[in-house]
């Protein structure tokens, strides 16, 4: 489903260029289950942003469903962020003037659903995480767990085939964490392919495997439930991060 | 997204800032109430002077002594005009057959007097059919006499307002005033007529034209006032007219004046007077462009994360860019309509404050001023939308990190 090549990413900060992504080889299945880890700066979300057609790699190809993305044109980048790709993020990133619902129809009104459709559509979406009374509440009537829960109804509703998580967690108590991992497990379970960015080993720890990230590169590959502590992944990072920044 | 839907996105997020949106408005608003104001204050006075024109009357040709030139040529050559005398009008009534009534009229000033009491006034001669030509009514006693124009009697008709301040207490007809140094019988006071051309029709003494040229010391007749039969061709008449004095004086020498040719000439300076203004008061409207862009450069940078968002949603460029330029569209629009309500209210007010001036908005004004206020926004909004559409979705959404 998903597979890099020699991916790099360089941004250009004050004419020296920096190198936020090197040389990541990586191939993800359909239906996986991947926790993406690293420290500040390691080039998570750069990755993340590389995947969802948000930024488009400096150097390597990207195969998304068997199609090249650097082929693409920015308007059929936009059909595949519209209908393929769903993304979560960790300060929710609803629209705050729109009520619940609207807030999950607006891919669908980017997308051109017709209007008699959406308001069911989202209605489902919302009901699938639980939320369907709260459909006419503005987000800032909504507790955190439950605006990553519309944020998440938001990134599905267009029933794309990868769900990218930007550290789903981290603005949320351990109750609401809990209930929304919940949901992503359900959505994997009925064949959603995850990617996940998270600092939290216990999020990662639901995934099926987990891939460290450290200085733009891959440092280590792991099966998920080898993750044992913390401390375990930090060593790898304190270790690596030591070295000065390229 | 439809139209419809960038429409409903567009006024969450402006509704959202009621007060910055308004403020923003009335940029725009004051200036179309400029445009239609100022506009609306110069059609009442292109109204006005056409009011006082029309009182001409349509079907008159005015015929004054010299010879106008507007094609150019150096002044003073050519010499002196012939006069217009008063065979010239006897000429015209009889050689021109859609000649209805032709009325030579000499003007001067004059002091009329009775006892201790005198006025400076504008002394007419004229003929009887003065009265008909100039729609004149009387209040008292009768007009000039249906005679000889050359008999010249020593006989006055009043204004009403020279009537009231020589005669306060009693009947002026068949009284006796002096004009100059001579004396008159006063055979009839003319109805109020108000002003026409500038001229105060109350204030004057009518007395017979041959009179009136003898006591003035002229050889001329101010003008001659024609009055054309209806459903006659004016421009034929007119042409014949100066044809025939053309033949009487040997040369052109004439004017010919028609209440078209005079409205034609004072319009079209005040138009051009009404679009200078009016061009001065859009450029408020630029100013007021300048404001939205400001705002909306604004709200751009403010909703950084929003642009970021829509577009990991699926948003394209021109999704972004039609939201962001709706909203500046919509703003102006909006300021333009508060605009026009307010414009069209003043210039109400105007009409009550000052009802010789009938102020109202001329359509192309009104269309010119909504035009460029929604043209001002689309165009003041081009650049913010343009940097919100540019925006990376990366940088944008961390900004809301």
């Amino acid at each position: 489903m998903i597979r890099l090549e020699g991916i790099g990413r360089t941004f250009d900060l004050g004419g020296r260029p920096v190198h936020a992504l090197v040389d990541v080889d990586e191939t993800i299945a359909e239906g996986e289950h991947v926790a993406i880890m690293g420290p500040s700066g390691s080039g998570k979300s750069t990755l993340l942003n590389v995947l969802g057609c948000l930024d488009r790699p400096s150097a390597g190809s990207y195969y998304l469903e068997e199609r090249e993305v650097a082929t693409l044109s920015e308007s059929e980048l936009d059909v595949v962020r519209r209908h393929r790709i769903g993304f979560v993020f960790q300060s929710f990133h609803l629209v705050g003037r729109l009520s619940a619902v609207e807030n999950v129809e607006l891919p669908m009104v980017f997308a051109d659903v017709p209007r008699r459709h959406r308001r069911r559509r989202a209605l489902d979406a919302l009901e699938e995480v639980d939320l369907s009374r709260r459909a006419d509440h503005r987000p800032d009537q909504l507790s955190g767990g439950e605006r990553q829960r519309v944020a998440l109804a938001r990134a599905t509703v267009m029933r794309p085939a990868i769900l990218l998580a930007d550290e789903p967690t981290g603005n949320l108590d351990s109750k609401s964490g809990r209930q929304v991992l919940d949901l992503l497990d359900r959505l994997n379970d009925d064949g959603l392919t995850l990617v996940v960015v998270t600092h939290d080993p216990n999020v990662a720890r639901r995934a099926d495997r987990l891939i460290v990230l450290v200085d733009g590169r891959i440092a280590k590959r792991m099966p998920a439930d080898e993750i044992h502590s913390l401390d375990e992944l930090f060593s790898v990072q304190t270790e690596k991060s030591e070295e000065p920044a390229s | 997204m439809s139209p419809s839907d960038v429409f409903v996105f567009t006024w969450r997020a402006l509704s959202r800032h009621g007060l910055r949106t308004v403020l923003s408005l009335i940029g725009v608003a004051i200036g179309v109430t400029a445009v239609i104001l100022l506009t609306a204050l110069g059609e009442g006075a292109r109204r006005y002077v056409i009011d006082q024109f029309a009182s001409i009357g349509s079907n008159l040709l005015i015929v004054i002594p010299g010879k106008v030139e507007t094609t150019g040529g150096v002044p003073g050559v050519g010499g002196a005009p012939n006069d217009l005398t008063l065979a010239d009008a006897e000429a015209i009534e009889r050689r021109i057959s859609a000649a209805r009534l032709v009325a030579p009229v000499a003007a001067g000033t004059e002091t009329v007097a009775f006892g201790a009491r005198d006025r400076e006034v504008a002394l007419i001669g004229s003929t009887a059919v003065f009265a008909e030509v100039r729609e004149l009514s009387m209040a008292r006693g009768r007009f000039l006499p249906d005679d000889d124009a050359r008999r010249g009697s020593a006989v006055a008709v009043l204004g009403r307002t020279v009537a009231d301040e020589l005669f306060p207490d009693r009947n002026p007809l068949g009284e006796v005033v002096r004009i100059g140094a001579w004396r008159f019988r006063v055979i009839g006071v003319l109805a109020s007529q108000g002003t026409q051309l500038g001229v105060d029709v109350d204030d004057v003494v009518i007395v017979p034209v041959a009179t009136a040229m003898r006591m003035l010391n002229r050889t001329s007749l101010f003008r001659v006032m024609v009055s054309v039969a209806p459903g006659a061709d004016l421009e034929l008449v007119e042409d014949h007219l100066i044809e025939l004095l053309a033949e009487r004086h040997d040369e052109e020498d004439v004017t010919v004046l028609t209440q078209d040719s005079v409205v034609g000439a004072i319009t079209g300076i005040l138009d051009v007077l009404n679009l200078a203004v009016a061009a001065i008061a859009a450029i408020s409207l630029a100013v007021a462009g300048i404001g939205i862009l400001n705002v909306m450069l604004v709200s751009v940078s403010e909703r950084t994360a929003e642009v970021g968002l829509l577009k990991a949603l699926g948003a394209g460029r021109r999704q972004i860019l039609a939201v962001f330029l709706v909203e500046a569209t919509l703003l102006s629009t909006a300021g333009g309509l508060v605009g026009l309500g307010l414009g069209y209210a003043l210039s109400l007010v105007m009409v009550q404050l000052f009802p010789a001036l009938p102020a109202s908005p001329p359509p192309w004004a009104v269309a010119a001023a909504l035009g460029l206020a929604i043209a001002v926004g689309g165009l003041f909004g081009l650049l913010p939308a343009r940097r919100a559409a540019r925006l990376e979705p990366v940088d944008a959404l961390r900004s809301g990190g």
